[in-house]
């Protein structure tokens, strides 16, 4: 138990840490950054306690916020796709999410990637959605969404495959 | 459920202006942490950053040798009251964000370098922003690239003046709205601070006219103008601070 919370606390670090220093520097296109500290919250235990993972969540939120001067948009969507994670993983991953003992770099390539892109691009919908705050701007939100998101895709998808490597 | 709603409050509150008083990047932490990154990054900039610098201590010095001769010719009747307006501090940007719709820049300057809540930031080549939360050694600074900044200007040379504000898809081209229709000006000419404002002096460059079109419901010119800064790429800033602020503020407010 000891080791999943000083892991997760470290991952937690430097997930922030990578976001604000180099993800939000990337601005390919001129505008386009990977919003990659989700991460952390896809790959939080399936097992953890469900009201703490929500105020994890949050707190994650609140410090991009923080670093990013975003009011707490990225706060709001955190906490969004932290409520509604259970029910994504029972969808993607069917009836061994039941069992609450598999782990993100174990499963099948299909079922991962839907479990990534649902939650990717909730997250990215209320962040852009929240953070422009202007229903008038509806294209840009769901331009960015996209756009966004495919990016965050590729990275996550990317690191999962690398770091899976290691630990198996 | 009750966190979602503390983050719907807080993201509320960061789209009014001066509003967002807990979560911001003007604290030891985040301001901290930028910094230390700052402190590396800037390395890569130095030699545009020192161009930039001579590039200004030339027109600075050009501008005094030529003025020499006129200005020994002047009797001051007040000498100690001469130029003692505006209060120019040098700071540096630690912060830089131009691809969102409200950005939002940190400088490394707070409170305890006397910079308060609504003092305009500079370059040498035009306007950066108005400050907005000031921490202990850092503050934020909205930028004239954020949906809520609206700055008074005016077009060089005549009496035409304007509001600068940001339509949110090119950093490097703002829009000064509500331009009468009376104005007469071409493309290529140059927007100024207009000065009505305590928030910065008048004159001090802004941008070129790049294209304009009438608006034809309300009669007014919305005028796009391309800035002399490149908002991408700032470094080195000055924070103006109006000593007559308080004086003016409080003749300009109604009586109660």
């Amino acid at each position: 138990m000891g080791t999943v919370v000083f892991w997760n606390s470290v991952r937690f670090v430097i997930a922030v840490l990578v976001q604000v220093l180099i993800c939000n520097h990337i601005d390919f296109l001129g505008y386009i950054n990977p919003l990659v500290y989700i991460y952390f919250l896809l790959l939080f235990p399936f097992n953890a306690n469900k009201s703490l993972f929500l105020v994890i969540a949050f707190i994650l939120g609140l410090t991009i916020d923080m670093f990013s001067d975003t009011g707490g948009a990225h706060a709001a969507a955190c906490v969004i796709i932290a409520y509604i994670r259970p029910f994504v993983l029972r969808f993607s991953f069917g009836i061994s999410y039941e069992h609450q003992s598999i782990k993100l770099e174990n499963t099948a390539f299909g079922q991962r990637m839907l479990y990534i892109i649902i939650l990717t691009f909730i997250h990215h919908f209320f962040v852009f959605l929240l953070e422009i705050f202007n229903i008038s701007n509806i294209l840009i939100v769901l331009r960015n969404t996209l756009f966004f998101g495919i990016f965050t895709i590729l990275v996550i998808t990317l690191s999962v495959t690398f770091f899976s490597r290691k630990n198996s | 459920m009750l966190l979602l709603f503390i983050s719907l409050v807080f993201t509320i509150q960061s789209h009014s202006y001066h509003k967002s008083k807990f979560i911001n990047s003007a604290n030891w932490l985040t301001g901290g942490i930028y910094e230390q990154a700052n402190g590396v990054s800037s390395y890569f900039s130095l030699k545009s950053e020192n161009e930039k610098l001579v590039e200004e201590n030339r027109r600075l010095k050009s501008l005094l040798f030529s003025k020499e001769d006129s200005l020994t010719n002047i009797q001051y009747i007040d000498s100690t009251s001469f130029g003692t307006d505006y209060l120019f501090r040098a700071g540096k940007i630690i912060k830089n964000s131009y691809s969102k719709i409200d950005n939002i820049i940190l400088i490394n300057k707070g409170s305890s370098d006397s910079i308060k809540t609504d003092m305009g930031v500079i370059t040498p080549n035009g306007i950066i922003g108005v400050v907005d939360r000031v921490g202990g050694s850092h503050a934020t600074v909205i930028s004239i690239l954020n949906s809520n900044s609206k700055i008074n200007a005016k077009i060089k040379n005549t009496n035409f003046y304007g509001t600068l504000t940001w339509n949110g898809k090119n950093a490097n081209v703002v829009q000064l709205e509500d331009v009468e229709k009376l104005a007469t000006f071409n493309v290529n000419d140059t927007i100024i601070t207009g000065g009505d404002s305590t928030l910065f002096p008048k004159g001090i460059p802004i941008g070129m006219i790049k294209d304009f079109k009438l608006n034809t419901k309300e009669n007014l010119y919305v005028v796009d103008v391309q800035l002399f800064n490149d908002m991408t790429n700032l470094e080195n800033i000055y924070v103006i601070e109006n000593l007559y602020r308080e004086e003016i503020d409080n003749l300009l407010a109604p009586e109660n």
